[in-house]
């Protein structure tokens, strides 16, 4: 072997700087050491032990991207594997990041699969090859390897959507990101092909140092394969036009897996959208911000105004992802320092917010994991106060209101806009966070008025409610009107035993999850308090940009 | 003594070598022939195999184009691979159907099909005649090796792809086994049943484990 390697001219070796790898490495090692586990084993192995392992990966990967973090600032920035995978602050913040929400959805994700009784490793060793994927798009420094981290962090979601097979909606849920993913994808392959086509090379240095060394004149292929790489990072982060599958994906797959989908898909879309949009075509800023521009007023409108008529907790949230969608484009607009790192602020602060929010909900949603109606949230306070603290505070950060991360996200971003001179967009941007606030705390007010002077069946989809002006505007669009009296309320009262007799049944809390709550909370309550920590994070994280 | 010397096709202007043009003229041929009847073909195994014959002519192609790689790989991967996988999802779900090409699901479908068909065609044809139409150089990414100090006849190109596969492209290469995990995973998550209850399930998870795992355990201990 030695002989072997000795003979081999050395251009041919490529010289491997494993620190800059070895995050991802511990998810993969961590996922085929569970997989070789549990196979080897007679029985089943428990989930306990699954779970663990999966935080021991996560835990670890965590501990080294930060080690990678470190090298980074004492040895500056660096490409590494021939220019396959960059080693700079902002790969080390994706990483962290990445490992982070591994930790809390493996946690959530024990609950719920305890809740349901599934046994077997597959979530778990999903769970983290997914991962592994967000994190190579954040490190990827060439468009092959970013298209082949989407395509792994997506196919395992694909599979994860559909984890739930005694729920229709989840392979429906599965089936539909599955088209329409392998669709965006085969768009986005198109645009690196164009963007080889017209530059030469697939590495985001080489194709920033083409771009910086020749003017292209006739730049039709060139703008043509920018828009669809667009395309492609829009869908997977969500954002308007190509945000069609978010809703019915988020409600219909399991709900720790709409969490995990909801921070770690968009935290790697986002991650790989930022950096080739900004470091590789930065150069042609002009050309792709008014489009930026366009996508990102269109998803915080439409995802604030169409959250505020949702019936289905799942679905709201799937509107608010939208519109937190828009808030991140906001910093790309902004084609800064300042931006990114804003962007980057957003995307730490809204995966501990949708890991938490989903965890609450798959908790509430009980056993089978399908009842997600706004009404099962009424009165919560009162049967769960600890549940309903940790959604509201989830819910109340996502709206933006201090002192936690959501409201220091909102300020970060829309300060950059405000620095890129982009008023109109900030102002449009304040405007969908006051919209969106409006059905965060009707969420919040519901939880904590008393259970049950009216009530509703969420199976059989009529809405009664007389009693608060909230849910009343929401319901302004419903054609059947809202009918006080005796007809209804004899309806509602029929429907209010059945309601009450449901959930008289106590919702247990699982430990893990619990956990994950706690772990969730205290990233947004200290964050919050303190956010000078991210924020420097972030910072130093921009600053060490490689190219 | 060369065989194309026999025909005379001055009146086609071909300057050099008759041998390639005798070739691209064949292969072409099969391959519009094979590409015609995987439309025209009511049975759809039969259409499955005008496919791999127009795969086979686009492979030839290749050849004549000196990517002999890359028309290795197109003979494995798609006349291989890719057809057996058609032919496959065509038995399970019926040799026996013919397809009534004739009938048209949505009105005027066949309209708006030639249509669209005919003017990508001509803007292929066109971009592909202005071919400045990209960034203003006939080929920017130049030939496989565009090394000078090693033209292109030295080195054959599966030596170039090997290089590049262990070198630039070392990290993609690794990083697909990735998605074979995920594919693995997947199948067996997808492929299971749902199980009605806990029970139920629990019972199917201790026969199907232990019976494939009986010899590893026997080893370790």
């Amino acid at each position: 072997m030695t002989a072997l390697l000795a003979a081999t001219p050395a251009h041919l070796t490529v010289k491997i700087a494993y620190l800059s790898i070895l995050p991802m490495l511990a998810l993969l090692g961590g996922a085929l050491v569970i997989l070789v586990w549990s196979s080897l084993l007679r029985r089943p192995l428990e989930t306990v032990w699954i779970t663990s392992l999966t935080v021991l990966a996560a835990t670890a990967a965590l501990v080294l991207s930060l080690m990678q973090y470190f090298d980074v600032i004492h040895h500056g920035a660096h490409v590494a594997i021939d220019g396959a995978i960059v080693s700079d602050g902002f790969s080390a913040f994706v990483a962290v990041l990445v490992s982070a929400a591994v930790v809390v959805a493996a946690l959530v994700g024990d609950g719920w699969l305890q809740q349901e009784t599934i046994r077997g490793p597959e979530f778990h060793v999903l769970v983290l090859v997914s991962a592994s994927g967000a994190m190579v798009m954040g490190a990827a420094n060439d468009l092959i390897v970013v298209f082949l981290g989407l395509e792994i962090l997506s196919i395992a979601l694909y599979v994860l959507a559909a984890f739930n097979a005694r729920r229709r909606q989840s392979g429906e849920a599965a089936l539909k990101y599955f088209v329409l993913g392998g669709f965006s994808s085969a768009v986005f392959l198109y645009g690196i092909a164009l963007v080889y086509g017209s530059t030469g090379t697939t590495n985001l240095p080489q194709i920033a140092s083409y771009l910086a060394q020749n003017y292209v004149l006739h730049n039709g292929m060139l703008l043509a394969g920018l828009a669809l790489l667009l395309v492609g990072f829009g869908f997977k982060a969500a954002a308007v036009p190509f945000h069609l599958w978010t809703p019915d994906v988020y409600q219909g797959s399991p709900s720790p897996v709409t969490g995990f989908m909801a921070a770690v898909a968009k935290v790697g879309a986002f991650a790989a959208l930022l950096r080739v949009f900004v470091s590789s075509f930065g150069l042609l800023r002009a050309d792709w911000q008014p489009a930026v521009w366009v996508i990102a007023v269109a998803s915080l409108l439409l995802g604030a105004s169409v959250a505020l008529v949702q019936r289905d907790i799942k679905r709201m949230l799937a509107y608010s992802s939208i519109n937190h969608a828009g808030f991140i484009l906001l910093g790309l607009q902004a084609g800064s320092t300042k931006g990114v790192e804003g962007s980057l602020y957003y995307l730490f602060a809204y995966s501990f917010l949708a890991l938490g929010s989903f965890a609450v909900i798959s908790v509430v949603g009980g056993p089978g994991d399908g009842r997600h109606g706004l009404d099962r949230y009424r009165g919560l306070a009162r049967r769960q106060p600890w549940l309903a603290g940790a959604l509201a505070l989830f819910l109340v950060a996502q709206a933006g209101i201090p002192p936690t991360t959501g409201f220091w996200a909102k300020l970060e971003v829309l300060q950059a806009a405000a620095g890129a001179h982009s008023y109109a967009l900030a102002v449009i941007a304040m405007l969908s966070a006051v919209i969106a606030g409006f059905f965060y705390l009707r969420v919040v007010v519901l939880m904590y008025s008393p259970a049950g002077a009216t009530g509703d069946g969420a199976a059989t989809g009529t809405i009664v409610d007389t009693v608060e002006p909230a849910r009343a505007v929401g319901d302004e669009g419903e054609p059947v009107g809202v009918a006080p009296g005796g007809e209804a309320g004899s309806g509602a009262v029929a429907l209010l035993e059945a309601d009450t007799g449901e959930s008289a049944e106590p919702l247990v809390i699982p430990g893990t999850t619990g956990i994950a709550l706690a772990l969730c909370a205290g990233a947004t309550v200290v964050l919050g308090i303190y956010p000078a920590w991210l924020t420097d994070f972030a910072h130093q994280a921009t600053l060490l940009f490689h190219p | 003594m060369v065989p194309g010397a026999l025909f005379h096709f001055s009146w086609l202007k071909i300057p050099a070598n008759r041998i390639d043009f005798l070739t691209f003229v064949f292969s072409a041929a099969i391959v519009l022939v094979g590409a015609v009847n995987v439309v025209r073909q009511r049975n759809p195994v039969l259409a499955a195999l005008s496919l791999v014959m127009t795969l086979f002519g686009v492979a030839v192609l290749f050849v004549e184009q000196q990517a002999n790689f890359l028309a290795a790989v197109q003979i494995i991967v798609y006349a291989g691979a890719i057809v057996v996988l058609f032919l496959f999802v065509i038995m399970f779900l019926g040799v026996d159907r013919e397809e009534s090409i004739s009938e048209e699901p949505l009105r005027g479908q066949r309209f708006w099909a030639y249509l669209l068909m005919a003017l990508t065609f001509v803007g292929l044809l066109l971009a592909g005649l202005g071919s400045r139409f990209g960034s203003g150089v006939p080929s920017v990414a130049g030939t496989l090796n565009d090394n000078p100090a090693h033209p292109r006849s030295a080195t054959p190109d599966v030596v170039v792809l090997g290089k590049s596969v262990f070198t630039t492209y070392l990290f993609a290469f690794e990083i697909t086994s990735a998605l074979l995990v995920i594919a693995v995973v997947g199948a067996v998550v997808l492929a299971r049943r749902p199980g009605a209850g806990p029970l139920a399930e629990e019972d199917d998870d201790e026969v199907e484990v232990e019976v494939e795992t009986a010899e590893p355990e026997e080893v370790s201990t």
